[in-house]
């Protein structure tokens, strides 16, 4: 069996490590053998995270190669037309249509694109581009930080692993205090996805 | 038990079931979280120590003093260690040693790639390269082994990718190696190192290094797995992975052990395979030993030197190389030509107390040397305050040998924790040798840029214990300095008027910025976002200049000038007032008005 290979980007203090952390423990959980690879330092400074997450029979490179993307779960919009030559094919593209503006938008020397642009680019690599409204979602549950898990979610429903491990992983990264506000994020998300069935 | 850990999580895991009593490190990104995870063990002491060589120097007393000890750094750290490293070679120890010393290949937070299997080269130190997190904590349990059994330091290798990558592990038991040592060694011959004794144990570390020869002929983690005969590879660490991974049929000779290399396993694998390569991140390491010995073989003629390797690029070169046919390329998704897109920068967080002592120090005008952390990014635009970095501890020094050279006053930038690390033999310098270096301590309570640790100024230990927090007014006074001003650093005036007072001076003077970083927890608690009075707002971009993320173009736009105006982003902001102070239309609150602008703060 080749391996499923899932990318995660997003902004540095969207969550991006904790959904990939949550999304590693699915995979063991199910019984894939499992590797996930970041890096951390620079990057939370503002800059742009990404963490690679491998499901597999037995996975040796921590690392996804160009071209073997199956899933790219975009935490923030423009971030989700960086990665593109990493995709298949065949891939999926979900990605919040949250913005944070780079601080070299503010400062006037680039431009953020529209999201009617993004969506067009994305398209001509997939067919299958899902917009969730995360962080707008998250926000009327009372906690932005919830996005990520929303968008766990939704890619909950597209793949073949029972929802009661989703929770469990949930269980064993989430905070006490904060799980059920999480629990509810992962419902709403993975039935957005089944809305856009 | 299986778990998915870190790298890092692996290494201080095998660290404790190798029955470890002692640990000391400096933190450094990719090493940093080994002795984070170490501490949560019970029945060990670990300690952050203020510079890598102190770190190592105290592991070393431990080992002598007979217990399992480790040290931890990253790759640089071992440039400051290195003497430390020397000297324990040639003596060795009494119970095991342990140095762990984390490459960083591709720089992703390193100022240098140096491949650290040179060091154990050049001090004839065993060296092992781990490619998961399973080999990682196997082989640090197998270095304390290796280390009894021939009197040697051994080191760990992980690079960023392993010491950041989680793989499932199988958890084992802690074994308990109690010392055996019931008074600390008297044995100058072999501890103390004049050259009367310094030179038999040359001799000593040379037949050592024989002996590990042999060793690596049968060392376990030295393996190879036939398979096609018609490419053989020959590789260590994370390449491993990606050799397995791009030519799933080739037959592979896997080192664990990098220093000293298998030569008769490498020979008899060599002569079974009819095209030979190695495949091994940074330095032809290796495949120079191939070489020297005379086979025949290919690798950075083909794969990178520079840089971090991926499967990306090694099924890439490989195709080139025609070791895989041209076919074997992977089917690629149709990528839209996209316009460049804008750049996330690291920059200085809002609210960090670095920038406004960087506002204040660019009025000066003067030549700024920096150092390494938060601060070195005071260099990015719209600051551009900083003229160098190097390594740490270089700033004042730097700035002294330029000063004193040119007869021009410098400034130079330091953090707490480097100042302890290596900046105060360089104050010293400046201090002695009467050069006007102006210091800046950055003094932000904390080790921030690799992920607030305490240091020797914050009154915090590794485990978070109270302790003598080292003050840096009375301490550089002590040191001879005689101008000594202490500033909160979020008061911009308080900053600039120290700085130009001391500017004057043809005497070392130092400036110590306090005020803690703002993504301390405590912190946190009191982040009061500001507002903008659109009414005031010219869009002159004044603040702008602050480079603060925080700071936003609004959607209006000032009638006069066509610019459009400022707004802050509340869920960025905390409230550190730079822009409020240097606003020239006073069109930012400050904390105590908030309500003035009938807005209402969320605490
Ligand atoms: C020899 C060496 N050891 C460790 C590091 C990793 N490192 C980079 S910056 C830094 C600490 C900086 O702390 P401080 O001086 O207090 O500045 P801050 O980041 O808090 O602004 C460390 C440990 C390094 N670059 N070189």
């Amino acid at each position: 069996m080749e391996a499923i290979n899932f990318l995660l980007a997003g902004v540095g203090g969207q969550g991006v490590l904790t959904a990939s952390n949550i999304l590693a423990e699915v995979g063991v959980l199910a019984g894939y053998d499992v590797k996930k690879s970041e890096v951390h330092g620079m990057s939370q400074r503002g800059g742009n995270v990404t963490s690679h997450v491998r499901w597999g029979k037995t996975v040796y490179s921590p690392l996804i190669g160009v071209g073997e993307v199956d899933y790219l779960l975009a935490f923030e919009a423009l971030e989700s037309l960086r990665y593109l030559n990493m995709l298949r094919p065949t891939a999926k593209i979900i990605t919040d249509d949250h913005r944070i503006t780079p601080i070299t938008v503010t400062t006037g020397n680039a431009v953020y694109p529209e999201r009617g642009q993004i969506d067009g680019w994305l398209r001509q690599v997939t067919a299958d581009v899902f917009w969730v409204p995360g962080v707008s979602l998250a926000e009327g549950m009372g906690n932005a930080r919830v996005a990520n898990i929303i968008v766990l979610g939704f890619l909950s429903r597209l793949l073949d692993v029972p929802e009661q491990m989703w929770q469990e992983a949930i269980v064993r990264w989430v905070p006490g205090k904060v799980l059920a506000l999480n629990q509810e994020a992962l419902a709403r998300g993975s039935s957005l996805a089944a809305a856009a069935r | 038990m299986k778990k998915l850990l870190a790298g890092n999580e692996a290494i201080a895991r095998g660290a404790w079931e190798a029955g470890v009593l002692f640990a000391s490190g400096y933190p450094g990104t990719p090493s940093t979280e080994i002795l984070e995870n170490f501490v949560r063990y019970p029945g060990v002491y670990g300690e952050w120590a203020p510079n890598e060589k102190v770190a190592l120097d105290a592991a070393i007393g431990a080992a002598y003093a007979g217990r399992r000890a480790l040290a931890t750094m990253k790759h640089v750290g071992l440039n400051v260690a290195a003497d430390a490293f020397y000297y324990v070679s040639m003596t060795g120890t009494e119970s095991a040693l342990v140095v762990v010393s984390a490459d960083d290949p591709q720089m992703h937070s390193s100022q240098n790639e140096q491949d650290n299997r040179n060091f154990a080269r050049f001090a004839r130190v065993p060296c092992l390269d781990p490619s998961d997190s399973q080999e990682a904590k196997d082989m640090v349990i197998a270095a304390y082994d290796l280390s009894e059994q021939f009197d040697t330091p051994v080191m760990l290798r992980p690079t960023t990718r392993i010491s950041h990558s989680f793989t499932m592990v199988e958890l084992g038991e802690r074994q308990e190696h109690p010392t055996r040592v019931h008074r600390f060694p008297r044995n100058a011959k072999k501890y103390v190192m004049v050259p009367a004794n310094a030179r038999p144990r040359h001799y000593f570390i040379e037949e050592r290094l024989e002996k590990l020869k042999a060793f690596a002929e049968t060392f376990p983690f030295n393996r190879v797995e036939w398979r096609d005969l018609d490419l053989g590879i020959v590789t260590n660490g994370v390449a491993y992975q990606y050799a397995r991974e791009v030519f799933p049929n080739a037959s592979i000779l896997k080192l664990g052990m990098s220093f000293p290399v298998p030569m008769q396993m490498i020979a008899d694998f060599a002569r079974r395979v009819k095209r030979l390569i190695v495949l091994e991140e940074l330095d032809p390491f290796i495949e120079d030993f191939m070489r020297m010995a005379g086979i025949q073989v290919e690798g950075k003629s083909i794969f990178p030197l520079c840089g971090e390797l991926n499967p990306a690029i090694v099924r890439e070169r490989a195709i080139a190389a025609g070791l895989l046919p041209p076919g074997s390329a992977l089917p690629k998704a149709s990528i839209p030509e996209l316009p460049p897109l804008p750049a996330r920068p690291p920059v200085l967080c809002p609210g960090c107390p670095h920038r406004s002592v960087f506002w204040a120090i660019k009025k000066l005008h003067l030549p700024v040397n920096g150092d390494i952390g938060c601060y070195t990014l005071g260099v990015v635009p719209p600051l551009e305050a900083i003229e160098t970095t190097g390594c740490m501890g270089a700033s004042i020094g730097v700035a002294h040998g330029a000063s004193k050279s040119s007869g021009k006053k410098h400034v130079a930038v330091i953090g707490d924790s480097t100042f302890f690390h290596t900046g105060m033999p360089a104050l010293v310098n400046a201090v002695y040798n009467r050069s006007p270096v102006i210091t800046v301590i950055m003094d932000n309570r904390v080790t921030a840029m690799t992920g607030d640790q305490p240091n020797p100024g914050t009154g915090k230990t590794l485990q978070g214990e109270e302790t003598v927090a080292i003050d840096f007014e009375p301490l550089v006074k002590a040191m001879g300095v005689k101008h000594v001003a202490k500033v909160d650093a979020y008061n911009e005036a308080e900053v600039e008027a120290a700085l130009k007072a001391f500017k004057k001076l043809d005497e070392p003077s130092v400036v110590i910025a306090e005020r803690p970083c703002a993504l301390l927890p405590e912190v946190r608690k009191t982040y009061q976002p500001l507002h903008v009075d659109l009414g005031k707002c010219d869009g002159c971009g004044v603040c702008l200049n602050t480079g603060c993320p925080a700071l936003l173009h609004s959607i209006e736009i000032h009638e006069e000038s066509g610019r459009y105006k400022v707004e802050i982003d509340p869920l960025l902001c905390t409230g550190c007032e730079l822009c409020a102070q240097v606003c020239p239309q006073e069109a930012i609150s400050f904390r105590a008005q908030a309500d003035h602008f009938g807005y209402e703060t969320h605490l």
